[in-house]
C-alpha cells in the first residue's frame, strides 16, 4: 500500500532543533556541534561590534555559554542561529559599555547623520577594483570603511548582508522595527559603496588621460 | 522616475524583492540615468565584497581554545 508522504517544507524541521533537544536531554556533544557551526559568525558579528579582538574573543565564550544556560527558554519560534545572535549583539553591548565607562551605548548611537542619503561621489568603479590590491591591503581597506560607518548603521550591514539574516530577523534580533532595519539598511550600504569608491573608482591610464602640459 | 524615487527602491531592487511591473519602471529609469546605473552596479559590488571577504578571520588555534573553554564549562554546568 503507498505511503501518504508528508508534504515538504511544511512540517519540515531545521536541523538544529533535533541539536537542540539533544543538548536538553543531556548530550553535551550535540553543543559541540552547534558551537562548531556558529562560532566563526559569532565571533566575527563580535568583532564587528566591540572593533576589539579580545573582547570578541570574551564575547564569543560569554555568548555561546549563555545560550546554553538559558537554552529551556528558547522556544523554537525563531532559529537557534537568531537566537545566539541576539544574545551575541547584547553581550558585544555590554562590553562596548564596560569600556566606555559610564557612557550608554546602544544600536541607535550615531544613527541621525545624513551622510550617504545622496550619493555624491559617483564615479564608476574599475571591473575588478579588488584585484588592484593584495588580500591584506583589501581586507584591511574593508575593515577600516566599514569601521568608520555609525554603530547602528554598520551592525544592521553585517546581519544583513554579510551573515545573511533576513530584514525581519535583523529587526527582531536588534529590537527595531522592519521600516528602521530597511532604512539603515539602505544608507550603510550606499555610504559603504561612497567610502570605498576612494580606493576602487575607475582610474584612467596615463594615455587615456592624455599627458598634462 | 526621479533619481529619488528610484534610490527608494534601491535596496528592494538590490534584495530581488521588487515586482515584475516596478523592476520594469526601474529599468526605463536606468536606460537614461548613468548615475543610477552606477549606483545600482557598485552598491551590488559592495554588499558582494563584504560577503565574499573575511575580514575578521578565527584562527585554528584561537578558535580550538575558545572552543575548549567553552566546552569544559559547560560539561561542569557553566
Amino acid at each position: 500500500m503507498a505511503t501518504i508522504q508528508p508534504i515538504a517544507g511544511e512540517n519540515e524541521q531545521h536541523p538544529d532543533v533535533a541539536l537542540v533537544e539533544r543538548v536538553r536531554g543531556g548530550d553535551v556533544s550535540a553543543y559541540d556541534t552547534l558551537v562548531r557551526k556558529y562560532d566563526r559568525q559569532i565571533f566575527r558579528i563580535a568583532q564587528h561590534i566591540t572593533q576589539n579582538r579580545e573582547d570578541a574573543e570574551d564575547v564569543m565564550q560569554d555568548a555561546f555559554l549563555k545560550a546554553y544556560e538559558k537554552l529551556d527558554q528558547f522556544q523554537g519560534n525563531s532559529k537557534f542561529y537568531t537566537w545566539l545572535v541576539r544574545i551575541a549583539v547584547n553581550e558585544s553591548l555590554m562590553r562596548l559599555r564596560k569600556r566606555r565607562t559610564g557612557r550608554m551605548v546602544s544600536i541607535d548611537e550615531d544613527v541621525e547623520t545624513e551622510e550617504g542619503s545622496v550619493p555624491r561621489d559617483l564615479a564608476d568603479w574599475a571591473p575588478d577594483p579588488e584585484q588592484n590590491y593584495t588580500q591584506a591591503e583589501l581586507a584591511e581597506i574593508l575593515r577600516k570603511t566599514i569601521q568608520g560607518l555609525p554603530q547602528g548603521f554598520r551592525v544592521v550591514f553585517v546581519l544583513r548582508d554579510v551573515e545573511g539574516l533576513s530584514t525581519e530577523e535583523t529587526a527582531e534580533t536588534l529590537g527595531l522595527s522592519v521600516p528602521a532595519v530597511k532604512s539603515r539598511l539602505l544608507r550603510a550600504r550606499l555610504q559603504l559603496r561612497e567610502r570605498l569608491t576612494r580606493y576602487f573608482r575607475n582610474r584612467k591610464s596615463p594615455q587615456e588621460v592624455g599627458v598634462e602640459k | 522616475m526621479t533619481c529619488t524615487e528610484f534610490l527608494a527602491q534601491l535596496d528592494d531592487l538590490l534584495d530581488e524583492a521588487v515586482t515584475a511591473e516596478m523592476r520594469a519602471d526601474l529599468k526605463e529609469h536606468l536606460r537614461g540615468c548613468e548615475h543610477c546605473e552606477v549606483t545600482l552596479s557598485t552598491t551590488r559590488k559592495t554588499i558582494e565584497i563584504y560577503r565574499s571577504h573575511e575580514i575578521y578571520d578565527l584562527p585554528t588555534d584561537l578558535r580550538e581554545r575558545l572552543h575548549a573553554a567553552i566546552m569544559a564549562r559547560c560539561k561542569k554546568g557553566c
